[in-house]
C-alpha cells in the first residue's frame, strides 16, 4: 500500500534544507512558498528517503482570494506519496515557477494550468495554451469566469 | 558525387485522419522522410467538463465521466465513485465492490482489445484484424447492457455502491464468456506475435525507457513496457483487488512491440481477476443508503485507479454544498502524449503511425 507521508515530517525535512520553504502542513499535505516550489521540488526528488521521481499530477483551484497549486507527488522505488500545495495571490498578475525541468512530465499540465486558470509558469519553454485556441477570451476554469450558462 | 539539399517540410497530419484514433492534430516537420519536429495540437474535442461538473451534482457528474474516455467508461465511473466515496466517507458494500471489480476488468479486456485492432490497422492489416478484436469485445458490451442497459455511456457505478443488481443471466453470459476469452487471445496472438512484418515494424520501434517513462509522468501498459512494476492495482490496491492473485505482466524495452505485448498479456490477467471474483462474490446489499444529494464535508481528496490507459484519478474539492467545487481529471491519455515528441523525431512517416498507435489514447479523455 502506498504510505502517505505525513506532512510535518515532509515540512521539517524540507526547512532543514530549505529554511522557510515549507510554511504549513497537515496530514498529508506540505504548504510550500510559490517562490520556492523549484528549489522545493528538486530536493523532494534528489533526497534519498523522498526520492519523488514521479509527478502524478498538478492541477489548481480557485479560491477566489487566491490560487491553489496542488502537486500529488510519487515515489515508485519507496512506494509512498506526497501532496504539495503552493497559495499563489495575485490574480492579474498569478505566477509560479515551472518544475518542468525536474519532471518534464509537468510539460502539458502546466500548459493547461495557464489555459484554464490564467497561472504563469516561469521557465516553461513553450507556454502556449493547449485546450483553447490562442486569442480564446478569458480562462474558463476561473471561478469569474462569465460564461454561457453551465 | 554531389550532395542534393534538402528543404525542411511542414505536414499537417489531422485532426480528420483516421489513424489519429479521433481528433487529433500533429504539426510534423520532416527533412526528406526523417521527422525532425513534432508539434501535438489538442482541444478538437474539449468540452469543457470539469468547469461542467462545478454546475452539476455529485450524481450528475457521473455521466459526464462516461465521456472522457469513452471506450472505457466503466474505469471512469469507478475512479469517480471512489474519489466521491472518499470525500464524503461513504463505502460500498462488499457486493458492489465484486461487481465493479468483475464490471472494470472487463472493461479493461475491451479497451485493450481495441487498442490492438487498431494497432494492426495503423500497421496496414486493415479490418480484418480489427473485427476479430470488435468481435470479442461484442460480447463485453452485451455483458454491460445485461448490468445497465447502455453499451458506450454506461454511467453504472454510483457513490455507495452500483446502480442495480445483476441479473442472473448476466452470470451464465460471464461464464460464456470466460470460457470463450482465452482461446480467443490465443488465436489473436497466434496471429500477430510472431508475425514476421509486425515484428520486423514494432520491434525496436519508438523506445521509451523506464527512466523517461519516469521522467515524463507515463502510467499505465507504456510504463510497465518500459519495464516499471508499477500497477496502482498492487501499489495502493483499492475494491477488493489486495484480496485477489495476479501478475504485473512488464516488457523489457519499452518499444512499441512491448506495449502491444503488455496489453495482451494483461487481459489474461484481467480472465484470471475475473475468475477469482466470480468464484469468491457474496450475496448481499448492492448500494449503501448515501443521500441523492450528497454533501461531503468542506476539502479535498484524490483518488486514483488504475485504468486500462494509465492512472486515472479524480481531484475533488468540496465547500460543503451539493456541487464539486472543483472536479479534475488526472487523464492518463493526456499525460501520456507528453513523451510523443522524443518519441518521434528520427523516425519516418509510417512509423510515426504506430508509434503514436501504440500509446493508445482517446480523444475524450485528452480534451475533457
Amino acid at each position: 500500500m502506498t504510505r502517505v507521508l505525513a506532512g510535518a515530517d515532509v515540512a521539517r525535512r524540507v526547512n532543514s534544507d530549505l529554511p522557510g520553504a515549507a510554511v504549513r502542513s497537515n496530514d498529508g499535505d506540505v504548504w510550500v512558498e510559490p517562490a520556492s516550489i523549484l528549489s522545493v521540488a528538486r530536493f523532494l526528488k534528489d533526497t534519498p528517503g523522498l526520492e519523488f521521481s514521479f509527478l502524478s499530477s498538478i492541477t489548481a483551484v480557485d479560491y477566489i482570494e487566491y490560487f491553489e497549486l496542488v502537486y500529488h507527488l510519487v515515489s515508485l522505488t519507496l512506494n509512498q506519496s506526497v501532496v504539495v500545495k503552493a497559495k499563489c495571490y495575485s490574480r492579474d498578475e498569478a505566477h509560479v515557477q515551472s518544475v518542468s525541468s525536474v519532471w518534464r512530465g509537468a510539460d502539458f499540465q502546466e500548459r493547461e494550468i495557464w489555459d484554464l486558470f490564467g497561472i504563469r509558469f516561469e521557465g516553461h519553454p513553450n507556454l502556449k495554451r493547449i485546450l483553447l485556441w490562442e486569442g480564446f477570451p478569458g480562462h474558463p476554469l476561473r471561478k469569474d469566469y462569465l460564461g454561457q450558462d453551465i | 558525387m554531389t550532395t542534393v539539399r534538402t528543404e525542411p517540410v511542414t505536414i499537417n497530419l489531422g485532426p480528420q485522419h483516421p489513424s489519429t484514433h479521433g481528433v487529433f492534430r500533429l504539426r510534423v516537420t520532416f527533412d526528406g522522410e526523417i521527422i525532425v519536429d513534432v508539434e501535438p495540437v489538442l482541444g478538437y474535442l474539449h468540452r469543457g467538463s470539469e468547469k461542467l461538473a462545478e454546475g452539476r451534482t455529485y450524481v450528475q457528474v457521473i455521466t459526464l465521466t462516461d465521456r472522457m474516455d469513452y471506450v472505457a467508461s466503466m474505469s471512469n465511473n469507478l475512479a469517480y465513485v471512489r474519489a466521491v466515496e472518499q470525500l464524503a466517507g461513504i463505502e460500498a458494500p462488499e457486493r458492489a465492490q465484486y461487481i465493479r471489480v468483475i464490471s472494470a476488468e472487463l472493461q479493461r479486456i475491451a479497451s485493450h482489445l481495441m487498442a490492438t485492432g487498431f494497432l494492426l490497422n495503423d500497421l496496414g492489416a486493415l479490418a480484418t484484424p480489427l473485427m476479430y478484436c470488435f468481435r470479442e469485445r461484442e460480447r463485453i458490451l452485451d455483458l454491460f447492457e445485461m448490468l445497465c442497459g447502455a453499451r458506450i455511456t454506461l454511467s453504472y457505478m454510483r457513490p455507495g455502491g452500483v446502480f442495480q443488481d445483476t441479473p442472473d443471466d448476466f452470470w451464465v453470459a460471464l461464464d460464456t464468456f470466460l470460457g470463450n476469452m482465452p482461446g480467443y487471445i490465443d488465436e489473436l496472438e497466434a496471429l500477430i506475435s510472431g508475425n514476421e512484418i509486425v515484428l520486423t515494424r514494432t520491434r525496436n520501434v519508438g523506445i521509451l525507457n523506464d527512466e523517461q517513462a519516469i521522467d515524463f509522468s507515463v502510467s499505465g501498459p507504456m510504463l510497465r513496457a518500459a519495464g516499471v512494476e508499477w500497477d496502482l492495482r498492487k501499489a495502493a490496491p483499492y475494491e477488493i483487488y489486495d484480496r485477489l492473485e495476479f501478475d504485473i505482466p512488464i516488457g523489457g524495452l519499452g518499444d512499441t512491440f512491448d506495449r502491444y505485448l503488455v496489453r495482451i498479456q494483461e487481459m489474461r490477467e484481467s480472465i484470471r481477476i475475473i475468475q477469482q471474483c466470480v468464484r469468491d462474490i457474496p450475496s448481499g446489499s448492492i448500494r449503501t443508503k448515501a443521500p441523492f444529494f450528497i454533501r461531503p464535508p468542506k476539502g479535498d481528496t484524490y483518488a486514483a485507479v488504475e485504468s486500462p490507459k494509465g492512472e486515472l484519478g479524480f481531484y475533488l474539492v468540496s465547500d460543503g454544498g451539493i456541487a464539486p467545487y472543483r472536479c479534475h481529471a488526472r487523464a492518463p491519455s493526456f499525460i501520456n502524449i507528453t513523451p510523443l515528441r522524443d518519441m518521434l523525431i528520427g523516425w519516418k512517416m509510417s512509423d510515426l503511425i504506430i508509434i503514436f498507435g501504440s500509446i493508445d489514447i482517446v480523444l475524450g479523455e485528452v480534451d475533457r
